[in-house]
């Protein structure tokens, strides 16, 4: 026993599990229907571990509490919305705007830009976006940025909300307000001429899910390796001492909300497309705190920690909750639906976590000490503030 | 190098109006609306009673987020912690006070004595209710994180405040759901200058008062409000002086989620209307006027209150309710930007 530990633990074991996952990982569609639930929830699990890693920049590495994450989700949902839907129909004329999309496409008025060149336009618009929200928060510490990180979350909700008041002039509004905009365009590959189609097949979505994240992953670890990362964590250890080490703290911190926002929005395109409908009551704050959770579970600041947080949530969320246990408390004779209550099992898991186990499941090494030696030289945390 | 030198007494204009703008500022960031609306009203119907009845409403929503907004600062103060859950408790508190009135038979039929005697029977038990809660957030919660970076407390804060709604969820169902308008809310007592105030109003602000001199005698006067200062001041020195630091903190809750159970009674008269969302709602606009009254200090939770309510009604009455919570938000990272200490606080560590 204690050998197959050891050799877990080991970097070649680490190498091997890795490894496994990502094979199991790939070959998983084919033990499913290509329309099976387990699909969409794979899916769904791909997403939200990209939203967690994003997050997990801002809040793990550089130990910024973002809890208005979900305006990244947003926006990145948006830039699938206006540039790959009729949604701005007139813009462009009569034909529209259209660049690299199918022939089915190629009619509808409006504008249509290929999903991939949307991708990077929405990462793009998010980092930007990412870094506006982070000014303010700049000369802020602690509760107070993530206070304003909220604000902001709640402000772009609610202007997605009412976009439909908000005009652009020619008959266009920002939004479509309580109704969605859909349908939106699916991927599109212009050199082998294939669409995806989210009503036949999951598949192709399930792989380009897998795609996006291992190119997130591989942002994540480069960063993390990085001078910028080993700044983030100089910044989240202790600020004043970074600072004095010549580490630009209004950089360093604009780029963690920008790196981070990039992700979210690369998520929030990815599941916008998916769901081919960019509904505004989705962007919820709630959802903010559900990546959070994410990250927190895993332990912050710890990548696959996260990804494995993110993933077990994803899956209570999407499969657990409303598949398996929905119907729970009616077998007790109790008169609601457990999928009522998912946000009351996080908000339980959180308390819990930190409780117990604020390290998180699987926690970065360098944090865990800091949390040890954290409870050994007491008081520090509690007084700070007041001095 | 040479800086491009620029002329003194151009410098010292530039100095003078940041100075001003930094005293002054947010006090002319808030006056925008009333003053625009002021004159808008004078020059399209030659008076400002319109305006008037959206202060009269404003006040009395006021008081209401006063005295949420004190439980912020309290706890704030003593701690150093966002009670995320705060507005939560407000919630639990208002929902109790409905179901406590059901339960001893209250209804619109109800006799004037029965109905004041039976709503102070409601107010004692929705502010103990709150309370107690509160505290017990306080010993689950926060208190095993004392010593955890500060990232923690408020982490669980954001998990009981969810807990806390989903609660409200399985109390009354997830829709809007309307109470009995026991005093009548609506009927106007007298008028002032044209502008009406009801029933609603004299009862926001007949509660909040008395009770908001109350908690601040007590913390002024009493050995107990002194242990609190002292705690809130320097909890290491306190415990030394033989203040047992942990009691008062649980001190500061109860006092905290006795307001909100207060706030949580005067709301559902007031609104008849209750929703498991409210809490999450009142707690972010009672929060930022805590923080613009400068949090920690309680004179300002009072006035920051009154002023988010104006602006609050202001804004529902004419730029429309959906686009409220964007102007309380905006102002809320003006204020946190610009003015971390708040109009009356001082400047913390937190703030920079």
């Amino acid at each position: 026993m204690t050998a197959v530990v050891q050799f877990a633990r080991s970097k070649s074991g680490q190498r091997a599990i890795i490894a496994t996952v990502a094979v199991l990982a790939i070959l998983y569609p084919f033990a499913f229907d290509p329309l099976a639930t387990p699909m969409n929830t794979a899916i769904y699990v791909v997403a939200y571990v990209m939203m967690a890693l994003g997050l997990n920049i801002v809040v793990g590495f550089a130990g910024l509490l973002d809890i208005g994450y979900v305006a990244f989700y947003a926006l990145g949902a948006y830039a699938v919305g206006w540039l790959a839907s009729d949604h701005f129909t007139g813009v462009g004329g009569e034909t529209g705007i259209h660049v690299l999309v199918s022939d089915l496409i190629a009619s509808s008025p409006g504008i249509h830009l290929n999903f991939f060149l949307v991708l990077v336009i929405a990462m793009i618009i998010a980092a930007v976006l990412g870094a506006v929200i982070g000014l303010p928060t700049l000369r802020l510490r602690g509760d107070y940025i993530a206070i304003v990180t909220l604000a902001f979350g709640e402000i772009i909700g609610r202007i997605a909300l009412n976009g439909d008041e908000i005009s652009l002039g020619g008959g266009h509004t920002l939004t479509a307000g309580q109704q969605a905009i859909a349908p939106v365009d699916q991927p599109f590959l212009p050199g082998v001429n294939y669409e995806f189609d989210s009503a036949f097949n999951l598949r192709p979505y399930y792989w380009l899910g897998l795609v996006l994240l291992t190119f997130t992953l591989f942002v994540n670890f480069r960063l993390r390796d990085s001078r910028l990362g080993r700044a983030w964590i100089a910044l989240r250890e202790d600020e004043v001492a970074a600072a004095s080490m010549g580490v630009p703290l209004v950089r360093t911190k604009l780029l963690a909300y920008a790196a981070g926002a990039a992700l979210g929005g690369i998520a929030g395109a990815f599941l916008g497309s998916y769901t081919t409908a960019i509904s505004s009551n989705q962007f919820e704050f709630s959802f903010s705190i559900f990546v959070l959770a994410m990250v927190i579970l895993g332990g912050l600041g710890s990548i696959w920690g996260v990804v494995a947080g993110a993933a077990l949530l994803a899956t209570i969320d999407r499969y657990i909750i409303p598949e398996v246990l929905d119907d729970l408390p009616s077998k007790f004779g109790l008169d609601f639906r457990l999928t009522q209550l998912s946000f009351g099992i996080f908000g339980f898991l959180l308390v819990l976590i930190m409780v117990l186990r604020p390290e998180g499941l699987f926690p970065e090494r360098r944090r865990k000490i800091e949390l040890t030696e954290g409870a050994g030289a007491a008081d520090d945390s509690l007084y700070e503030a007041r001095s | 190098m040479n800086a491009p030198t620029v002329p003194t007494s151009q410098r010292a204009a530039v100095v003078a109006l940041r100075s001003f703008l930094g005293r002054y500022g947010l006090i002319l960031a808030l006056l925008v609306l009333p003053v625009v609306y002021g004159i808008q009203d004078l020059s399209n119907e030659g008076d400002l009673t319109r305006l008037g009845a959206n202060l009269v409403d404003g006040l009395s929503n006021g008081s209401i987020w006063a005295l949420i907004a004190l439980g912020y600062t309290l706890v704030y103060g003593i701690i150093a912690l966002i009670n995320f859950a705060h507005g939560d408790v407000f919630m639990i508190g208002s929902f109790a006070a409905a179901g406590f009135w059901a339960a001893i038979g209250l209804t619109l039929s109800s006799g004037t004595a029965a109905l004041v005697f039976g709503l102070l029977a409601t107010l004692i038990v929705a502010t103990l209710a709150s309370a107690v809660l509160n505290v017990m957030i306080e010993r689950v919660a926060y208190r095993p994180l004392r010593n955890a970076p500060k990232l923690a407390p408020l982490i669980t804060a954001v998990g009981f405040s969810f807990i806390l709604q989903n609660v409200g969820i399985l109390w009354r169902g997830g829709g809007q759901q309307g109470v009995d308008d026991l005093i009548d809310q609506n009927s106007v007592v007298f008028e002032l200058a044209g502008v009406a105030v009801t029933r609603g109003d004299l009862l926001a602000v007949g509660v909040t008062v008395p009770l908001v001199i109350l908690v601040t005698t007590f913390i002024a006067r009493s050995r107990l409000g002194k242990a609190m200062r002292a705690t809130a001041q320097d909890p290491e020195a306190a415990r030394l002086m033989g203040i047992n630091v942990d009691n008062t903190i649980s001190l500061t809750f109860l006092l905290g989620g006795l307001l909100a159970g207060a706030a949580g009674l005067v709301y559902a008269l007031y609104q008849t209307n209750l929703w498991y969302f409210q809490g999450f709602r009142a707690g972010l606009i009672a929060f930022t006027a805590a923080v613009m009254g400068g949090i920690g200090n309680l004179r300002g939770a009072v006035l920051g209150g009154l002023i988010i309510g104006c602006i609050e009604q202001i804004s529902d009455n004419r730029i429309g309710g959906q686009w409220t919570p964007v102007i309380i938000f905006g102002y809320l990272i003006l204020i946190m930007t610009f003015r971390p200490q708040g109009l009356l606080g001082e400047q913390t560590r937190e703030a920079g």
